[in-house]
């Protein structure tokens, strides 16, 4: 059984678009400026998990921040099911002035939901991360792999049906990773979401994703992508990960390589 | 081929081993909660060091007064102060002044919080205006509001507006400049997860802006309540009628007229510790709590 296909088509054609972008261009500053990201093409079907991948400077950042509609694209058009999406960031930027419990109500409050709702939907949302009964902690209080997972409990709460991850467990240590990466798959699944996940982890992005997207750097482009076949529950240590890890590693390589004069 | 049956993987209760994983990880992971120090011991931590730097300079300006460095009219004994302070504590004198002072202090200290909030709302967040105002304020933060005195005379004649006119002055571009800082640091992150919660305009100020510049606009407000009332004190000194109610500067200036020395320094130490006072009975509680909550306070 091979976990790698390049001749299949990658996205699954029966589901609708969750994210659609066409033709993406970004540059900040006029005609001048470096193209950060060049026309970039990509679906996204409702319910798919997609890793993005790529070296410093290969926009990936940005071009979540374009999903997110928190900067305008400089050409090209992007579209989300439901208008908006969740978003994350490798810090967890929870508000320290709010309690956990707080900081997930704030989000359903500027969602619209009524206050009487507001306590016994947060309790929910932070017993869907399995942090039950933490939520009067100051945020100080907590560790780094609970403080992402009340930022991901808040996430939720907007109820979006698009969640955007800028590499949310960069800064965490490798154990915490791990019981993350397994939190958010059974999330996924449970929750039904469809997930964009950026990072610069080859064997995170195998480890997570349904389909593996590739870009190159400066300009950012779709370089390549892979489908991930490799059945849940997976492994990072999996030998399965670490071959398709080792391929696109390889890639990624070459696209950097080609760099070295610049 | 995607991901199959996510239904069945999904059931928590088929991963315990990861639920137990988590929950060891969490325990491991929280700080602990803070230690809790008895009040008679956090009392005494707190209270010790001014008393005995308290006593400190008690004792040298005790020993100035033996040594008869300058004659009694000039350097009272502490005794003698003590006794003008009881005398006057005695005929109602001091109580007045201080009410009155505090009333006008406060009185003043609210209209300018009133003033300077929306104004350095305004000027962090529109930048024409801060373009014009912000060289403006930090210019009359520098400038010593008794300087504006002899304007406030002419202008409102000896009257409480006069004082008030002062206050105003002194405390408005402390709390404002507080303000301005707080909203400039606010975290760029912070700011974007107030617009992917959907938070914009007034809403984000209510939600995200105001409460994340919080510890800096309590440390104007603080700096605002120390201006405002050495500003009171200067225009109280100043602007001498028996129209208005004698407050502490008023008292001040009555020993300075009687040449009595005795006096002078009682008003000095009423005066210092009713702004201390105020200080630490008032804004350190709520500072100290602000952090606190915030994991900014060190050692709690």
């Amino acid at each position: 059984m091979t976990f790698l296909d390049l001749d299949a088509p990658a996205t699954p054609v029966v589901a609708p678009a969750a994210v659609r972008l066409r033709q993406v261009s970004k540059r900040y500053g006029g005609p001048a400026a470096p193209t950060v990201l060049d026309d970039v093409s990509l679906d996204v079907a409702a319910g798919e998990f997609v890793c993005l991948l790529g070296a410093s400077g290969c926009g990936k950042s940005t071009l979540l921040s374009l999903v997110a509609r928190l900067e305008p694209v400089t050409a090209g058009s992007i579209d989300v099911v439901g208008g908006r999406a969740a978003l994350m960031f490798q810090e967890s930027a929870l508000f320290p002035w709010l309690s956990a419990g707080q900081n997930v109500e704030l989000a359903l409050r500027l969602r619209g939901v009524p206050r009487r709702e507001r306590r016994g939907e947060a309790d929910r949302l932070l017993a869907l991360v399995r942090l039950e009964g933490v939520g009067r902690a100051r945020v100080h209080e907590l560790s780094g792999g609970m403080r992402q997972r009340v930022a991901i409990a808040r996430a939720l709460a907007q109820e979006r049906p698009v969640l955007l991850m800028d590499e949310p467990f960069g800064a965490l240590d490798a154990i915490t990773r791990d019981v993350l990466h397994e939190e958010l798959i059974r999330l996924w699944q449970e929750v039904g979401l469809t997930v964009v996940f950026v990072t610069h982890n080859v064997r995170e992005a195998v480890r997570l994703a349904q389909r593996v997207v590739l870009l190159s750097s400066r300009p950012g482009r779709v370089a390549q992508e892979y489908a991930v076949s490799i059945p849940h529950p997976r492994r990072i240590e999996a030998p399965e990960v670490a071959a398709l890890a080792v391929t696109i590693t390889d890639r990624l390589r070459e696209e950097i390589s080609r760099h070295a004069g610049d | 081929m995607p991901a199959t049956d996510p239904v069945v993987a999904a059931r928590p209760d088929q991963s315990p081993d990861l639920r137990s994983l988590e929950a060891g990880l969490d325990a491991l992971g929280r700080r602990s909660a803070r230690r809790r120090i008895p009040v008679l011991r956090r009392c005494l931590r707190s209270a010790l060091p001014p008393l005995v730097g308290g006593l400190s300079v008690l004792a040298v300006w005790q020993l100035a007064v033996w040594a008869q460095l300058k004659p009694a009219y000039v350097l009272p004994a502490p005794t003698d102060v003590a006794r003008t302070l009881a005398d006057q504590w005695q005929q109602g004198h001091i109580t007045g002044a201080v009410w009155t002072s505090l009333r006008r202090g406060v009185l003043g200290f609210v209209v300018s919080v009133v003033v300077a909030t929306p104004l350095g709302l305004a000027v962090a967040r529109l930048r024409p205006l801060r373009a014009a105002l912000a060289p403006v304020l930090s210019g009359l933060q520098g400038l010593p509001s008794v300087a504006w005195v002899p304007a406030a005379i002419i202008w409102f004649g000896l009257s409480d507006a006069a004082i008030y006119f002062v206050v105003l002055l002194g405390a408005v571009p402390s709390i404002t400049n507080g303000l301005i800082a707080g909203l400039d640091q606010v975290p760029p992150l912070h700011r974007r997860v107030g617009q992917v919660l959907g938070a914009r305009g007034l809403i984000a100020a209510r939600w995200v802006l105001l409460p994340a510049a919080l510890p800096s606009y309590l440390a104007g407000l603080k700096q605002g309540w120390a201006f405002a009332w050495r500003s009171l004190m200067a225009a109280e000194l100043i602007t001498f009628s028996p129209k208005l109610g004698l407050g502490l500067g008023q008292l001040l200036d009555t020993g300075r007229q009687l040449s009595d020395m005795s006096l002078v320094v009682t008003a000095i130490l009423v005066i210092f510790f009713v702004g201390i006072g105020v200080d630490r009975l008032v804004f350190a509680p709520i500072e100290r709590r602000v952090l606190r909550r915030r994991g900014l306070l060190a050692g709690a």
